[in-house]
């Protein structure tokens, strides 16, 4: 009964007496679930890259049926967490008080939300997140629609595009081939911000993975992980993933896996550091006294208590793969035309700097809004998360 | 001291010896074939047969790795595939150019980054502070070849003070050794630029801190209380001492400027190493992507060795056990 209660959305606002809300709420989640598999396809969609094929074929993501799925799926979203927590906060308001201490979390979570620039920067990867995921309802237009090239291909930003069919308005100018800037930054944000949570991703896990088992186990196991790490960090970063993309043919996933398997040396020695002094500690002895093997040991004792440098050194490192990533795309061994990165945005718009500034302007514009955004949340997790680190 | 260094040098060698052969692993075992370039309907399949064999292609890759691994250690680094002329001597043009564009901007880093971190030490939270503080966010935040693009519109393209590309102009050899030195200067700015911004917004920083540190030193009050002006004590006795942490910093940030330089002498047709690098990773040239991947890793093991040195020569008090 109880793991019906809270897997069953509604049945506990009718045990409460509360039948009508429970109802509602049970068809809302219905509906949503519904539009999940239903139209997944759909939804997929508008959510994917689009090979070059799908491009050439013919416009795929901005018809009527994916917005309608994106926008059920935003709605559900956004609309579930906060109806929960209003409805939380009316059930508790009559209850009697608890008096707790508080959490190691909670007081970080106190620490964010009282820091200015933190909470800037969170909101601002919000909003840098939302726009990728919207990309279909936000762009003014397809991204590799191309039109009429003779007549819209260099279009000044802020110029209009009249035919008889009507009128088009170009926010940020038009590049080479007549397509929109301001729609292919857009979907262009997808890349970057997909990539840099991607590979950061690959990189703490296979950085705390080595730091682990380094820093635990010390002796041959360390000095071996330890001369690996030395060994990468000994080459200038940039040629040995330009090497390794360069070899192999460019795809997204490559480029992923290079950078994730790239940038994990700083998070093995941090996470390494940490154990290393935590190893003398009396809960360590304890949790080996008790008979634990070693993979509850430093899963359940050891990695808990090393997680707060580790979000650190993640967080300030999404900019930096966000750069990279842009870096790659730039030299033309990253993201592929058509596909809109930031980074093959501003390498088309070398090919005419002078008469048409706007196309290498604006996305350039768009990564440094991205990276700053994430620099400024990594400060702010940093001095929440440790405050003794606060510069 | 020499002991240590020497101890130092001898710990690098393994570390240089797994660089080579991770380098050589990785680009061995690559897809496709560097012969690739050569076939042509017109040469023969069994001319081809006889180049792998004189490229020595058609050995096992342990044999390949022994015999690589020999001819580096007597300092032979191969034949560029594509160019056919030693990778030395490819490299002994284009190493000169990068390290002068890389020391231009070393410089660049150091009094910038020293002169705009301690004007904000001596005047903290004033408003120039504030705004340094916001701009070397915003300048870390920056992908180098965008903002060498933007000033390369801004400078050479609109304003045309500054040529865009190249290390010199096409008459360069016309003119007087004085004209052709202001000329090269003049192709320097842009680059080293680009280069060295985001390195000089970070040792502003680290000046900053170190120096707020300092003042708040006893020494630094006495020295006030002599009666010295307050430029001399924050010059002579402060900033000296400041100066320590930064000092072994600038070695650290040699594999900074190299991944810089990919990038950078792309933009402005460099004919450093970098550029070649890239060139030779789009052309499959294994034995030059192989030399520029070492030499870079040797640089910065260099850099390290420099660090840790360094320190020990400008901080006495640092001993080598």
């Amino acid at each position: 009964m109880r793991s019906l209660l809270s897997f069953v959305p509604g049945l506990g606002h009718a045990q409460h007496g509360r039948t009508g809300r429970g109802v509602i709420l049970a068809l809302v989640w219905l509906a949503l679930l519904s539009v999940a598999v239903f139209g997944r396809a759909r939804v997929a969609q508008a959510f994917s890259t689009p090979t070059p094929e799908e491009i050439r074929a013919g416009s795929v993501w901005s018809g009527p049926d994916a917005k309608a799925a994106v926008i059920v799926l935003y709605a559900g979203l956004v609309l579930i967490p906060v109806f929960s927590a209003w409805d939380c906060r009316r059930l508790r308001r009559g209850a009697p008080g608890r008096r707790v201490g508080e959490s190691q979390w909670k007081a970080v979570y106190r620490r964010f939300g009282r820091n200015p620039v933190a909470r800037t920067g969170l909101g601002l990867v919000l909003v840098l997140y939302a726009v990728a995921l919207l990309a279909p309802l936000l762009a003014p237009h397809d991204p590799n629609a191309q039109v009429d090239i003779v007549e819209t291909r260099y279009l000044a930003p802020g110029s209009v595009h009249v035919t008889d069919a009507g009128s088009r308005s170009f926010l940020l100018g038009t590049d080479k081939f007549g397509r929109d800037v301001l729609s292919r930054i857009i979907y262009g944000s997808r890349i970057s911000l997909t990539i840099g949570f991607v590979a950061v991703g690959i990189a703490v896990t296979l950085g705390t993975l080595l730091g682990a088992l380094a820093g635990y186990f010390g002796g041959k196991t360390d000095w071996l992980i330890m001369r690996f790490v030395d060994v990468l960090m000994a080459f200038p970063r940039i040629f040995l993933v330009l090497t390794l993309i360069a070899i192999y043919r460019p795809s997204i996933w490559l480029i992923v896996a290079v950078i994730g398997a790239t940038a994990w040396m700083g998070v093995a020695r941090i996470v390494r550091g940490q154990i290393l002094s935590l190893k003398e500690q009396e809960f360590m002895q304890a949790a080996r006294a008790l008979g634990m093997p070693h993979a509850r040991v430093i899963l359940r004792h050891v990695l808990p208590n090393t997680i707060s440098p580790v979000i650190v050194a993640a967080s300030l490192m999404i900019g930096d793969v966000i750069l990279t990533e842009a870096t790659l795309s730039f030299l033309g061994l990253g993201v592929q035309p058509p596909t809109a990165s930031w980074g093959n945005l501003i390498n088309q718009g070398r090919d005419n700097l002078l008469g048409a500034w706007w196309i290498a302007t604006f996305p350039g514009l768009a990564i440094v809004a991205t990276v700053v955004s994430y620099n400024l949340l990594g400060d702010g997790l940093r001095d929440a998360l440790d405050p003794r680190l606060k510069s | 001291m020499i002991r240590f260094v020497i101890r130092r040098i001898l710990v690098s060698i393994p570390l240089i010896w797994a660089l080579a052969t991770l380098t050589f692993f990785i680009v061995r075992m690559a897809p496709g074939d560097p012969l690739a370039m050569y076939y042509n309907p017109e040469i023969d399949p069994s001319v081809m047969e006889t180049l792998r064999v004189r490229l020595g292609l058609d050995q096992p890759i342990h044999v390949q790795y022994v015999k690589w691994l020999g001819a580096l250690a007597q300092g032979e680094l191969g034949v560029s595939f594509g160019r056919h002329r030693p990778v030395a001597e490819i490299l002994a043009e284009t190493i000169p150019n990068t390290l002068n564009l890389t020391i231009f901007s070393l410089a660049l880093i150091l009094v910038v980054g020293t002169a705009v971190g301690v004007v904000s030490a001596v005047r903290q939270y004033s408003l120039l502070d504030n705004v340094t503080t916001l701009s070397a966010l915003f300048i870390y935040s920056m992908p180098g070849f965008w903002l060498g693009l933007m000033l390369i519109i801004l400078f050479s393209l609109k304003l045309r003070w500054l040529p865009a590309s190249g290390m010199e102009s096409v008459n360069a050899e016309f003119l007087s050794a004085g004209a052709r030195f202001l000329d090269h200067v003049r192709h320097l700015i842009l680059p080293a630029f680009v280069l060295g911004i985001a390195s000089a917004a970070s040792v502003a920083r680290y000046v900053r801190g170190s120096l707020l540190e300092v003042i708040r030193q006893d020494y630094v009050r006495t020295a006030r209380a002599k009666g010295l002006s307050e430029g001399r004590v924050i010059l002579r006795h402060a900033l000296v001492n400041a100066l320590i942490p930064v000092i072994t910093l600038l070695g650290l940030y040699l594999p900074f400027l190299l991944s810089g330089a990919v990038v950078t002498e792309t933009i402005f047709g460099w004919p450093g190493m970098g550029r070649l690098t890239i060139n030779a990773i789009f052309q499959r040239d294994y034995p030059i992507v192989m030399a520029t991947n070492l030499i870079a890793g040797v640089m910065v093991v260099a850099g390290n060795l420099l660090a840790d040195v360094l320190y020990g020569v400008v901080d006495p008090r640092i001993r080598y056990e």
